[in-house]
C-alpha cells in the first residue's frame, strides 16, 4: 500500500471511510493549490483580454486542453471544453447524432448505459425516427462481441455505449466493437466517465470517434468535462450554443464561428477548473494510472471477498474490472441501509445509480454501491466490512 | 447507533411489515398521485376518496424503504374519516416536522409522531413525506 497517497486528500480524516469515487472523486491537494492559484494570482477571463494576467490564464487554460489531448492521444484541436460528461454526449447527440440520423438508422445502446449515455439518444431517435437497439446482456449482466453482433446491421448508424458499468463496474470490450462498428460504417460514441481514471486511454489506438469523461472523477474540479471528437467529425458540426467567444464573425444577418473546439465553448467557460484538470492529470501521471489501478484492485477484491462471505448480503456483480461492488443486504431496502453506513462514517451510494435500465435488468429498485480507489486502504476496508457485517445484524434485530 | 435504533421504532417496523390500506382499488370516484425518488427508487401512488368533505377512504401501493413504507400505512390509518380541512393542516404540520421547519407542537400526532426522530437524518426526510405529499396532492 501506498500510505503517501492517502495524505494527499485533505478531505480524508480518521474515523471517515470514502467509498464513493464512482460518484466523484476527491481532491488532492495539488489540484485544490491550482485553483487556489488561479484565483488568487488571476480570477481573470481567457481570449478576451490583451492585458497580462488574462495572457496568463489563457495560457494556462489552453495548457490544459494540451495536457489532456497528450493524456489520451489526441491533438489538442480535438478536445472540447464542456461540463462533464453529461454536456460531452448531449453535444454529441445534439450536434452530431441530429444531423446524421434519419428514420431508416439504427443507434445500438445497452442496459449497463448511465442515464447520460442513453437518453441523449433517445430524444434524438424520437425526433429523427431512428430506432434504439440494445446489445442483450449476458447472464452476468455484460456486453460480449456476440451479442454485440446480433445487433450490428448496415443500419448502425451509431453505437453509444459506456466503456465501464458505474453499477457493474464491468469493462466492455470496446476494442473489438469499435472494429466491427466501423466495418459497418457505424460512428461509435464512447462514455468513458468510469473509465479514465482506470484505464490507460489512447483513442488513436482504439480509434474512437467520440469518447466524453468528466473532471469530478479523475480528481479534478467539478464543472469540467471534455468531450473528444475526431477532428473530421467536430469540424462537421454545427454548435448548439451560441453566445460569447465561439464566434469569428457577427453581423446583422449572417455570423460565423469559430473553428472546432472553439465553436463549442460559448460563453464563460470553467477556467479555474480546466486548470484544475490539468494539475489533476499531471497528479495521475505521477502516481501512474497502472500503479494507482493494481493498489484500486487489489483494496476492491479484498472487499469483495470479505463481503461475499457474510451471510445475508447479496452481490451482484462478482468479476467486475475496476472496484466497484454493487450489493444489498437481503430484505433491506436500500435507503434503510444506507443510513447504518452513514452512521458508521462510511459513505457509499445507495439508489438506482442514475442507472435504471441495469438496476431494472437486476431485477431490483435499487441497490447499494462501494467503489474504491487509489485513497482507500486496508482500514477502509475492514471498516467497511465490520460495518456490513454489524448491518445485517442491526437489521435482523429489527425484523427485516 | 443510538440515533439509528431510534428511528426504527416498533411502530415503524410494524407498519412497514404488515402496511394497512395496502394496494389501489382504481375507484371511479377516488384522485389517485404518484410520487417518485428517482435517487433512490422510492415509488408511492396514494388514492383518496373525499366524499362530502370528509376523507372517506385513504390508500397507497407502490415500494420504498421501510420509512417511506411505514409512513404512508401510517399516513392512511389516521387520515381515514378525517374532514379534508383537518387532513390538510395535519399533513402539513407532519411535513414540517419532520422537516425540522416551525409546526403546530400541540398537535397529537399519534403514530405518526414516530417519525419526529428523521429531522435527525436529513438523508430520509424525503423518504418520510412523499407519500403525506402525494396524500395532499388527492385532497387538492
Amino acid at each position: 500500500m501506498n500510505g503517501s497517497w492517502r495524505k494527499d486528500f485533505p478531505q480524508l480524516h480518521e474515523g471517515y471511510t470514502y467509498l464513493d469515487t464512482a460518484a466523484m472523486s476527491l481532491k488532492p491537494e495539488a489540484v485544490i493549490n491550482a485553483v487556489d492559484d488561479y484565483y488568487r494570482r488571476l480570477s481573470v477571463n481567457v481570449h478576451r483580454g490583451f492585458y497580462e494576467s488574462s495572457i496568463e490564464a489563457t495560457r494556462l487554460y489552453e495548457e490544459s486542453r494540451e495536457k489532456v489531448a497528450e493524456f489520451i492521444g489526441a491533438t489538442p484541436e480535438e478536445i472540447v471544453f464542456t461540463r462533464g460528461t453529461t454536456a460531452s454526449l448531449n453535444l454529441v447527440a445534439s450536434a452530431y447524432g441530429n444531423m446524421v440520423l434519419g428514420k431508416q438508422d439504427e443507434i445500438i445502446t445497452t442496459e449497463l448505459e448511465h442515464n447520460s449515455s442513453f437518453l441523449p439518444w433517445q430524444v434524438i431517435a424520437k425526433k429523427t425516427g431512428a430506432r434504439i437497439r440494445f446489445v442483450p446482456l449476458d447472464d452476468t449482466g455484460r456486453i460480449t462481441i456476440d451479442s454485440f453482433r446480433s445487433v450490428l446491421s448496415n443500419r448502425t448508424r451509431i453505437v453509444a455505449i459506456t466503456y465501464v458499468s458505474n453499477v457493474m463496474g464491468y469493462k466492455t470490450p470496446i476494442e473489438e466493437i469499435i472494429r466491427l462498428a466501423h466495418g459497418k460504417g457505424a460512428t461509435v460514441v464512447l462514455d468513458a466517465a468510469q473509465a479514465i481514471q482506470h484505464l490507460r486511454i489512447d483513442v488513436r489506438k482504439l480509434d474512437v470517434d467520440f469518447l466524453a469523461f468528466s473532471g469530478h472523477k479523475m480528481l479534478a474540479p467539478t464543472g469540467i468535462g471534455c468531450l473528444f471528437g475526431k477532428k473530421a467529425l467536430l469540424d462537421q458540426m454545427e454548435p448548439i450554443e451560441f453566445g460569447g467567444d465561439m464566434n469569428e464573425d457577427v453581423d446583422k444577418d449572417v455570423s460565423t464561428w469559430k473553428e472546432s473546439p472553439g465553436k463549442f465553448e460559448a460563453g464563460t467557460m470553467p477556467v479555474a477548473q480546466a486548470i484544475g484538470l490539468k494539475a489533476a492529470i499531471e497528479y495521475l501521471l505521477r502516481k501512474g494510472i497502472g500503479n494507482i489501478e493494481k493498489h484500486t484492485f487489489r483494496i476492491y477484491r479484498k472487499a469483495y471477498e470479505a463481503l461475499r462471505m457474510i451471510e445475508g448480503i447479496t452481490i451482484y456483480n462478482h468479476d467486475a474490472d475496476t472496484g466497484i461492488i454493487a450489493f444489498n443486504i437481503d430484505n433491506v431496502p436500500a435507503h434503510d441501509a444506507i443510513s447504518f453506513f452513514a452512521e458508521n462514517g462510511i459513505a457509499i451510494r445507495a439508489g438506482q445509480h442514475c442507472a435504471q435500465l441495469i438496476t431494472r435488468w437486476l431485477g431490483i429498485d435499487s441497490c447499494l454501491r462501494a467503489s474504491f480507489y487509489l485513497y482507500n486502504d486496508e482500514q477502509d476496508v475492514d471498516r467497511f466490512i465490520e460495518s456490513a457485517t454489524s448491518a445485517v445484524d442491526f437489521f435482523r434485530k429489527l425484523g427485516f | 447507533m443510538a440515533q439509528l435504533e431510534n428511528l426504527y421504532r416498533e411502530v415503524i417496523m410494524e407498519h412497514y411489515k404488515h402496511p394497512r390500506n395496502k394496494g389501489l382499488t382504481g375507484s371511479l370516484d377516488s384522485v389517485k398521485s404518484r410520487i417518485k425518488n428517482p435517487s433512490c427508487g422510492d415509488d408511492i401512488t396514494v388514492e383518496s376518496i373525499v366524499e362530502n368533505g370528509i376523507v372517506t377512504s385513504v390508500r397507497h401501493d407502490g415500494h420504498g424503504c421501510s420509512i417511506c413504507c411505514a409512513s404512508a400505512s401510517i399516513m392512511s390509518e389516521i387520515m381515514e374519516a378525517k374532514p379534508v380541512e383537518w387532513a390538510r393542516s395535519f399533513a402539513n404540520n407532519y411535513l414540517h416536522m419532520v422537516s425540522n421547519q416551525p409546526y403546530d407542537e400541540s398537535i397529537d400526532f399519534g403514530e405518526a409522531a414516530a417519525f419526529s426522530g428523521i429531522r435527525m437524518f436529513p438523508a430520509r426526510i424525503k423518504c418520510a413525506s412523499i407519500a403525506w405529499q402525494a396524500f395532499l396532492e388527492t385532497i387538492k
